[in-house]
């Protein structure tokens, strides 16, 4: 990261362990770690992708850094300012200027209120009179390239692509300068990613927005961050640019990862890298490198201790011994 | 012009041939398939690619005799599997070609195991209902099928049940029960999209391998154009109930014919094309009940002319087995 680029959110150290909890009296018997260790930072008007199979605690992230889950360590520091001590109503104030949108477009919306109505709930919130809601909406609708007419219909009326518009218009619709988007295309036909992607690219353009980008897919998200974290089982194996990070991989997770995403540009005589076996649960996390189960590489001083982030370029950071 | 692709085997397993599948809804008629054909040979991998609601599961599903009669209607067509004709076959006709000719592998494995039998029981359960073979000789070609699709420690896993099992491990049973009856053919309708890409890389090496090893032919249907480029000989691409192109994988991936393909790769974000704006094709897939006349393409499709709007397109032969139905397209291009 270029230290002109001002950082709008850093979060260091996260972690979150959601407590299993067993027999009669409930007493807690074990944690899931679902974050357990995820360090980036985002500039502004840059996107930074998130990325790592289900299960590797992507989606937990997004919700501690809206503070809709509580972290249980670690610091989220948002314009400079660490939010993590904060209390709901602290929060409050801070909330129109983070906001997500969903992956899946037909739960996320309320059936029962029409869009328009959805839109303005927030600017409600914020304590805006009638009329300025109302031109706000129209003007929310028509920058994501839906009618202001379209304000009085209900989400079923809406195809899904159309609904993930009315998503991004509901972020958008309050001083938002971060938004997180969770998976937002992947519910979505093949013919309606690119209109959704064009959509998330122009807005930042214009508004000058930061992305958290939480998505599976590499493809999606080589094209649209600008710097990328792989997440394995809870933290952040690798850390660097986009370029860096397509041409230059060097954990072995980051590796498969890369090799194992079918697109339609790839060479077709290189061999897909497989993996054996499959996520480890992350109740049970062995302890050293959490990917010493299926990793090629694996040797014994992986086994032991935690293992910290080396740094092997300018901006690349990564959790292997054999990357260095 | 490339080489055409020449099948493994030349001989025809899957014939269909005009296949027109329709739904009657109280005021309508949803035309799901509208006039399919294709074949697939012996040892080959076709795909089927379409996004939702182009028809290609209704077709994979008309195939196996499973689509529910009423609301729908086989209203033409042929499916020829070898010498029979699939669409004239009794029940008990079919019950001997389900499973044991043809299988087909679902999308969601935790849907399509039984969740209150083992899943030994499961797969035993396939080769009781086509083969008489002893209860022992069930159990040793199950522990082959659970090791062929490389589930470690079979003998103790033929009594778990489904919900034991991680999601990757429920796909490779649904494979194994799938190849129970060495199948000339499997139908896998999305199989991976509900996996992980590790896991999906996996299920893909392990299906390219079984199909080697056994010539078996393989029907793959999914709207994932990556998959496609990884696993397919020759591919179909479905629009709207149609076959809209079709060729090799190299003629359809490299020399994209139909504006709706073109579209449809050209809109696929990747790495390389970053800093550009993605090509989009406008509006969204119509409704199977309300389609527009002539090619049901034409309002989204930026070469459209007048015509479109009016004449059904006919496929266009580019020779080599790459076909396309855009005769526009095609009488520009033949000039230039």
């Amino acid at each position: 990261m270029d230290s002109q680029e001002r950082i709008l959110l850093k979060v260091e150290g996260l972690k979150k362990y959601f407590p299993v909890r067993r027999g009669f009296f409930q007493r807690t018997a074990a944690h899931i770690k679902a974050v357990d260790g995820v360090d980036f930072a985002i500039a502004e008007g840059k996107s930074v992708g998130l990325v790592g199979e289900s299960g590797c605690g992507k989606s937990t992230v997004a919700r501690v850094i809206l503070k809709l889950l509580e972290p249980d360590a670690g610091r989220i520091v948002y314009k400079g300012r660490d939010i993590t001590p904060l209390s709901p109503k602290e929060m409050k104030p801070l909330r129109k200027e983070m906001q997500i949108v969903f992956q899946d477009p037909f739960s996320s919306l309320n059936p029962r209120m029409t869009v328009g109505q959805s839109i303005e709930e927030g600017l409600r919130i914020l304590g805006l009179s009638k009329n300025r809601r109302q031109g706000r909406r129209d003007e929310l609708l028509e920058m994501v390239g839906l009618s202001a007419m379209t304000a009085d219909r209900y989400p079923h009326e809406f195809s899904g692509g159309q609904r993930q518009r009315v998503g991004v218009a509901r972020a958008l619709s309050v001083e938002s300068s971060l938004i997180i988007c969770d998976e937002p295309i992947s519910a979505l036909d093949v013919s309606i990613q690119a209109q959704i992607i064009n959509l998330l690219k122009d807005l930042q353009d214009r508004l000058d927005l930061s992305y958290l980008f939480i998505s599976h897919d590499l493809n999606v998200v080589g094209y649209l961050s600008d710097t990328v974290a792989v997440m394995y089982l809870g933290h952040v194996v690798e850390y660097a640019r986009a370029d860096t990070l397509f041409e230059d991989p060097r954990h072995p997770y980051t590796r498969v990862l890369l090799s194992a995403v079918p697109s339609v540009e790839a060479d077709l005589t290189s061999k897909i890298k497989t993996l054996k076996g499959e996520v480890p649960s992350p109740m049970d996390p062995p302890p050293g490198c959490k990917f010493q189960g299926r990793c090629p590489l694996v040797e014994p001083r992986c086994k032991q201790g935690e293992i910290d982030f080396s740094r092997v370029g300018e901006d690349h950071l990564v959790r292997c011994w054999k990357a260095t | 012009m490339e080489e055409a692709y020449a099948p493994p085997h030349k001989d025809t397993l899957l014939l269909v041939e005009d296949l027109r599948v329709h739904f009657r809804g109280h005021d309508h008629v949803a035309r799901a398939v509208d006039g399919v054909s294709f074949d697939v040979h012996t040892g080959e991998t076709v795909c089927l690619v379409g996004e939702s609601g182009c028809g290609k599961t209704v077709t994979a599903l008309a195939i196996l005799g499973l689509v529910p009669i009423p609301p729908g209607v086989i209203a033409s067509g042929k499916i020829r599997l070898r010498d029979t004709n699939l669409l004239t076959l009794t029940e008990e006709g079919l019950q001997d070609i389900r499973g044991n000719q043809i299988s087909m592998v679902f999308q969601e494995p935790l849907t399509a195991l039984n969740p209150v039998f083992t899943i030994g029981d499961q797969i035993m359960e396939a080769i009781q209902v086509h083969e008489k073979v002893s209860e022992n000789e069930r159990r040793r070609r199950c522990i082959g099928l659970l090791t062929d699709v490389g589930i470690p420690s079979p003998e103790a896993r033929l009594k778990d049940y489904p919900h034991q099992l991680s999601g990757g491990q429920r796909q490779r049973v649904m494979v194994a029960m799938a190849l129970a009856c060495h199948p000339a053919l499997i139908i896998a309708d999305e199989p991976t999209t509900a996996l992980d890409v590790t896991v999906q890389a996996q299920i893909l090496n392990l299906m390219k391998s079984i199909q080697h090893a056994s010539a078996m032919s393989v029907l793959y249907i999914t709207h994932d154009l990556g998959v496609v480029s990884t696993v397919a000989d020759r591919v179909y691409v479905m629009y709207a109930g149609l076959i809209v192109e079709q060729g090799t994988r190299d003629q359809v991936f490299q020399h994209p014919r139909h504006p709706y393909t073109r579209g449809l790769l050209a809109s696929l974000p990747s790495r390389s094309k970053r800093g550009k704006r993605l090509y989009s094709i406008p509006g969204s897939v119509p409704n199977p009940a309300f389609k527009p006349k002539g090619c049901p393409f034409h309002p989204r499709c930026s070469a459209a002319i007048a015509e479109c709007a009016v004449d059904f397109p006919g496929m266009c032969d580019y020779g080599h087995g790459h076909l396309s139905r855009c005769p526009p397209v095609y009488s520009r291009e033949r000039q230039e």
